[in-house]
């Protein structure tokens, strides 16, 4: 007997639940697209309950909800509700900025699993000016009202050159609010990062540095540290979230649905969980089959024996530096593109360059790489 | 250690996937895929048996391999 063809697709693992791309603050690494999705375009409750549904339906277990700011949403509770309803585990993605102690505990009781808490620095002032919003005060009762509710938190910090060198505070801090985890994690160059490349990037020594310390801390501490290393210096492309359409979807806040959070620049037609299933979506939709598997690549990546392990690296790096999202990831040191990577990260970053803070509009400077 | 009755932490949920036909342990930032007896061991942690009350659930010849895998799973964070 032949199988059905809807079992040759190995169903996903994750989501990732952009409740809202509406955010009191505005940090310029932001990983929300440049073009970002109005408020009133939103899936409403009903429908995010259908999503989670099906999406547990098809095999989802684990689901991140994110934002922006998903403490916007008003429905949050009853999101939790449905997402906890479905069997799935639910982990809040926040900024902290209005997780007081009544909202929390009403998570709680809705389900909520866990907490992942962004800090831009681990000095008050350093930290509302790198998210261009005073928050840090929020943040910390938000850490607290967290650890008090019981529920796990985690502490994550976009890195760049502007906090690097104070990377053992941030440690320091993520220890004392009480997080079993701290994710340390490099600011990738597409989106908002990209806008702001020469502000952001930080210099080798700077990483080197940090990433010693990091290997320090894991002996004197039991707290998780992962630490997410940036791929523009050492010519080894990062893999793409174990490949294109293997483990984890990603739906927008307008029902757009998504291979991966950065995919929104790509030339797709991103299918919506207004019209198709999300089985189908996953299963036969163009999009979630552009770059699925190995037989789209081309050389260097086609007859490579590392394909299977990085899957040809970033297709939407490779795209917002190229041009053509098929091409083995610049950041690899055997694409005839690699040059774009390493001009990218000589080229001396500027310190007093201002950031360009996130704003519903897209600004009309675009660096050009 | 003796008087510890393991019992999932905070940060872990376990389920059975009927989509994989499998059990699954599900944390903050990780999903694992527990065989039968991983499954059948993290089932009997309920907060009120003691570690020698689950090695008795299994055959004698196993009880060091379940108090190995109990103490590992209580290193990452998973049982408390
Ligand atoms: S990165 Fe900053 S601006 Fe973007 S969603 Fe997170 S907290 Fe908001
Ligand atoms: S050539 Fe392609 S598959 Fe090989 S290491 Fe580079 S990006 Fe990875």
């Amino acid at each position: 007997m032949t199988q059905p063809s809807s079992h040759a697709v190995a169903p996903p693992w994750a989501m990732l639940a952009e409740l809202t791309h509406g955010c009191p603050l505005r940090c310029p690494y932001c990983s929300n697209p440049t073009e970002l999705v109005a408020r009133a375009a939103e899936l409403d409750t009903g429908e995010w309950a259908r999503v989670f549904e099906e999406a547990a339906a098809l095999g989802v277990v684990h689901a991140h909800l994110s934002g922006g700011e998903p403490l916007l949403r008003r429905d949050l509770v009853e999101i939790v509700g449905a997402a906890r309803g479905a069997g799935v585990f639910t982990q809040l993605v926040t900024s902290g900025v209005g997780l007081a102690g009544r909202r929390v505990a009403e998570l709680v009781e809705a389900g909520l699993h866990s907490v992942q808490l962004s800090v831009q620095a681990a000095e008050p002032a350093e930290s509302d000016r790198i998210a261009g919003r005073r928050s840090f005060m929020a943040k910390e009762l938000a850490a607290a009202a967290v650890v008090e509710a019981g529920l796990p938190l985690g502490v994550n910090v976009v890195l760049h050159r502007h906090n690097l060198d104070r990377i053992e505070d941030l440690i320091e801090l993520g220890i004392a609010w009480g997080a079993e985890r701290i994710e340390l994690a490099n600011t990738q160059f597409y989106g908002w990062g990209l806008l702001n490349r020469e502000a952001l990037l930080p210099t080798r020594e700077q990483l080197s540095r940090a990433e010693s310390i990091v290997t320090k801390y894991r002996e004197k501490t039991g707290v998780e540290l992962i630490w997410v290393i940036p791929d523009y210096f050492d010519g080894v492309p990062k893999p793409c979230m174990g490949g294109w359409g293997a483990i984890s979807i990603t739906v927008a806040p307008d029902g757009r649905v998504l291979p991966c959070p950065a995919a929104y620049d790509l030339p797709l037609d991103l299918p919506n969980v207004r019209e198709h299933a999300l089985s189908w979506i996953w299963e036969h939709s163009a999009a979630f089959n552009a770059y699925r598997g190995t037989a789209w690549m081309a050389e260097p990546c086609a007859s490579c024996p590392r394909k299977e392990l990085d899957f040809g690296g970033c297709r939407c790096q490779t795209y917002a530096l190229t041009g053509d999202a098929a091409k083995t990831d610049p950041a690899c040191g055997l694409s005839p593109d690699h040059h774009l990577i390493t001009r990218l990260s000589a080229r001396e970053s500027v310190k007093e360059k201002p950031f360009v803070y996130r704003e519903l509009k897209r600004p009309p400077s675009v660096v050009d790489p | 250690m003796t008087d510890w009755r393991p019992a999932l932490s905070r940060s872990a949920m376990l389920r059975h996937c009927p989509v994989r036909q499998a059990e699954l342990l599900i944390v903050p930032e990780r999903i694992v895929v527990l065989n039968d007896e991983a499954a059948e061991i993290v089932g009997l942690c309920d907060g009120k048996r003691t570690v020698a009350e689950i090695v008795a659930e299994f055959p004698v010849e196993a009880g060091e391999d379940v108090t190995e895998f109990l103490d590992r799973v209580h290193a990452e964070g998973w049982l408390q």
